[in-house]
C-alpha cells in the first residue's frame, strides 16, 4: 500500500522556498482529510537544521538526503536521488512547487517513475477514487482541466501563491529518516558551471504578494524608476508587459503574460498597460487588480477591481506618497 | 549537425474557448498556430544548421491539421518534417505524447533536440523533458543562450532569480525560452513557402512506429471556464484625491495592505 503525501522541500543555500511552505501548509490539511501522513523530503548538504522548520510547518516525518552532489540543484542528481527514495517509500502523491527547479525536475522524475504529472496546478481536491484531483489552468487560464489518476504515485507541481502559509507550530514532533543515495554517473552529463543570482532586494516576480507592472505607457526605460519607488514602499516586485520588454525597457525575465511569467499575486497594479488578452493570460488570476490608464476604454478596466483613469506620471507618485503614509501609520 | 525540433500546433493566443456537446474543448473554427516557443526553437535550430551544416527535421504529433504547422516549419527553413498522427492519440497525456515522439525521433539521427519551454495550450512544460529521459539524454530547460563547440555545448538557462550556466556533451535536449540567443523567429519568405511545398512531410501512425495503443497515465474528468472577472470601481476625482481614495479602498475594503 503506497503511503503518505510527500512534499519536496525546495531549498537554496539552506533557505526553504516560499512555495514549499505553501505546499506543506496545504499538505497538512490534505493529510488530515485523507488520514495519510505528511512527509517532507529535503535534499541538500548540511541542511539538517531545516528539519525542525519542516516539522513546525506540519510534517509528520522528514526524509533527509544529504550528499555533496545534492548541495545545489541539478536535474540529474536530484532526479536520481528522488527516484530512489520514492521507489523505496512508495508515496501516494509527490508534490512540489512549480518553480524553475520544479518545472525542470518533475517531468523527468515522473517519466523515470513511469507515472503521471499534473503541472502548474491551482487547486487540489480529495477524491474517493483517484485520491487527489488537480485543477489546472489551460489555454493560459482561459479554461480549467480537472485531472487525476489511479497510478501511484501521482506527481504534481503547484503554482506559487496558490495556498496560504499556516503559522508554524514549533512544538511539533517529527520522525526523521536519513537516506543515502547513489547518483548514477549517467545523470551527471549536464554540469552546472556557474549560478548567477540577481542581487535585488525586491521579491521574486512569481512569488511576490504584490506586483507593480508597467507597459508601453511608461514611455521609456528611465521612467520605470517611479514604479520601483512605489514597489519599494509596499514590498512589491516590478513586472512589465511585452510591449515594454520588446522595446528593450525591461528584461525578458520580468515579462508577465502568455509568453512571459504567470503570476498570481494578491495585488497586481497595472500602469500604462492596455490589458491585451495575452497580458491577462499571465496575471488574470491575481486576487485584486488595480489599473492606472489614461484611456477610460482600455480593456484592463474590464478586469480591474479598482481603476484610476489618469496620467500615470501624475498618479503613480501620488500613490507612492499615500502608501508611504499608510505604511508609516 | 542533425537537429530535431519538436513543433506543436496550438490555438491562436486570442482564441476563445468553447466546449462541444460532450464538454470537451472544441477546436472547430479556431485559428491554429505554431506554439510560440517552438518558433524560437525552430529559429535556433535553423541558425545552428546555417552555421554547422546538417539537417533540421521538424517533428509533430497531432491531427491532420498539424501538417500546416509543419509546412510553416519547412517554410522557415527546416529540411524535413514528420507528423505522428493516429486517432488513438486523441486522449494523449504527456506520457503518451512522449512515448510516441520518442519512438519517432529515435529513428532520426540527432545531435540536438530542440523544443519549446511550454506549449501554450496545455501549459504542461513536460513533454520535452520527459522525452530527454525516455531517450536517456541530458536536458536543459528554459534556455536563454546556447553555443556549440565540437561535441560540447554551453547553455545558459533561466532559474528563479537569475541564470545558470551548464556544460553538456551532445546529444542534448534543449527547451527554448522566448528570445533564445536574442533572436526573433523569422517569417517564412515567399521563396521559402514555395520550396516548402517540395520538401518531405511524412506521416506515421502508431502502427508505423511499431507501437500499440497507449493508455494515458492522467485522465481529465472535467473542464470548466473561470468565472469572468467583473469590472470593479473606477475611483473618481482629481489625481490626488483619487490616489488617496484608492489607497483607502485597498486598505479598508480589499484589506490587502
Ligand atoms: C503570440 C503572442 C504572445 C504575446 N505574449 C504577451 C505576453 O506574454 N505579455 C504581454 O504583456 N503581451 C503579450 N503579447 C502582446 C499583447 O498582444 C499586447 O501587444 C501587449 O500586451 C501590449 O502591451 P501594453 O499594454 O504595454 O501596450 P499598449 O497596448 O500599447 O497599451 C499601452 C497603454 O498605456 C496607456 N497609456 C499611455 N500613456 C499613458 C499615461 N501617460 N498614463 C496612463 N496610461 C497611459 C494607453 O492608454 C494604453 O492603454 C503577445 C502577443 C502575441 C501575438
Ligand atoms: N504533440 C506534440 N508534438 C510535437 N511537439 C510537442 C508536442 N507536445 C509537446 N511538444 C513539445 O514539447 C514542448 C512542451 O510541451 P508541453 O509539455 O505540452 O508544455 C512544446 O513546446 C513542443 O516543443
Amino acid at each position: 500500500m503506497p503511503k503518505g503525501i510527500w512534499i519536496f522541500v525546495e531549498q537554496r543555500d539552506g533557505q526553504i522556498r516560499k512555495s514549499s511552505f505553501e505546499l506543506l501548509s496545504e499538505g497538512r490539511k490534505l493529510a488530515d482529510q485523507t488520514g495519510e501522513p505528511l512527509v517532507g523530503v529535503i535534499l541538500g548538504e548540511g541542511v539538517e537544521s531545516l528539519v525542525k522548520v519542516v516539522a513546525a510547518q506540519g510534517a509528520d516525518k522528514v526524509i533527509l538526503v544529504e550528499d555533496e552532489k545534492l548541495k545545489n540543484y541539478s536535474t540529474g542528481a536530484y532526479t536520481s536521488a528522488l527516484n530512489q527514495v520514492i521507489r523505496k517509500g512508495e508515496p501516494q502523491a509527490f508534490l512540489m512547487g512549480n518553480s524553475a527547479a520544479g518545472r525542470d525536475l518533475a517531468p523527468r522524475l515522473a517519466q523515470r517513475l513511469g507515472v503521471g504529472l499534473a503541472s502548474d496546478c491551482t487547486g487540489i481536491e480529495h477524491d474517493p477514487e483517484k485520491f487527489l484531483v488537480f485543477k489546472r489552468p489551460i489555454y493560459a487560464g482561459k479554461a480549467f482541466a480537472y485531472t487525476g489518476t489511479t497510478v501511484r504515485p501521482v506527481v504534481a507541481t503547484i503554482r506559487p501563491n496558490t495556498f496560504a502559509i499556516s503559522s508554524p507550530d514549533e512544538s511539533r514532533q517529527v520522525e526523521v529518516e536519513r537516506e543515502t543515495v547513489t547518483v548514477d554517473p549517467a545523470d551527471l552529463k549536464a554540469i552546472v558551471k556557474e549560478m548567477a543570482l540577481a542581487t535585488s532586494k525586491r521579491p521574486e516576480l512569481v512569488e511576490a504578494d504584490i506586483i507593480v507592472s508597467g507597459g508601453r505607457g511608461m514611455k521609456g526605460p528611465e521612467n520605470f524608476a517611479i514604479l520601483e519607488q512605489l514597489a519599494d514602499v509596499i514590498g512589491a516586485a516590478v513586472g512589465a508587459s511585452r510591449a515594454a520588454v520588446d522595446s528593450g525597457w525591461r528584461e525578458q525575465k520580468f515579462q508577465v503574460g502568455q509568453t512571459g511569467k504567470t503570476v498570481s499575486p494578491t495585488l497586481y497594479i497595472a500602469c500604462g498597460i492596455s490589458g491585451a488578452i495575452q497580458h491577462l493570460a499571465g496575471m488574470g488570476s491575481s486576487k485584486f487588480i488595480v489599473a492606472i490608464n489614461k484611456d477610460p476604454e482600455a480593456n484592463i478596466f474590464n478586469v480591474a477591481s479598482y481603476g484610476i483613469v489618469g496620467d500615470l506620471f501624475e498618479v503613480v507618485p501620488l500613490l507612492t506618497e499615500e502608501f508611504k503614509k499608510l505604511v508609516s501609520a | 549537425m542533425n537537429i530535431v525540433v519538436c513543433v506543436k500546433q496550438t490555438f491562436d493566443t486570442e482564441a476563445k474557448i468553447v466546449f462541444d456537446s460532450q464538454g470537451r474543448i472544441d477546436p472547430n473554427g479556431v485559428n491554429l498556430i505554431v506554439n510560440p516557443y517552438d518558433e524560437f526553437a525552430l529559429e535556433e535550430g535553423i541558425r545552428l544548421k546555417e552555421k554547422f551544416g546538417g539537417t533540421v527535421t521538424a517533428v509533430s504529433m497531432g491531427g491532420a491539421r498539424a501538417q500546416e504547422a509543419l509546412r510553416t516549419a519547412l517554410a522557415m527553413g527546416a529540411d524535413k518534417a514528420l507528423l505522428v498522427s493516429d486517432p488513438a492519440l486523441n486522449d494523449a497525456d504527456e506520457w503518451v505524447s512522449t512515448q510516441a515522439l520518442a519512438q519517432a525521433i529515435s529513428k532520426i539521427p540527432y545531435d540536438i533536440i530542440l523544443a519549446g519551454r511550454v506549449a501554450i495550450d496545455d501549459g504542461s512544460s513536460q513533454v520535452c523533458v520527459r522525452l530527454a529521459e525516455e531517450l536517456h539524454l541530458p536536458s536543459v530547460s528554459t534556455v536563454v543562450k546556447f553555443s556549440v563547440e565540437g561535441n560540447k555545448a554551453t547553455a545558459v538557462r533561466e532559474i528563479d532569480g537569475g541564470t545558470e550556466t551548464l556544460e553538456i556533451e551532445l546529444p542534448v535536449v534543449l527547451t527554448a525560452q522566448k528570445g533564445i540567443n536574442g533572436n526573433e523567429p523569422r517569417y517564412p519568405s515567399v521563396a521559402g513557402i514555395m520550396k516548402a511545398k517540395k520538401k518531405e512531410l511524412k506521416t506515421m501512425t502508431l502502427a508505423d512506429l511499431g507501437l500499440a495503443a497507449l493508455e494515458p497515465k492522467m485522465k481529465i474528468s472535467k473542464y470548466d471556464l473561470p468565472t469572468p472577472r467583473q469590472a470593479g470601481k473606477k475611483v473618481p476625482g482629481e489625481p490626488a484625491a483619487a490616489a488617496q481614495e484608492l489607497v483607502k479602498l485597498l486598505h479598508e475594503e480589499a484589506k490587502v495592505l
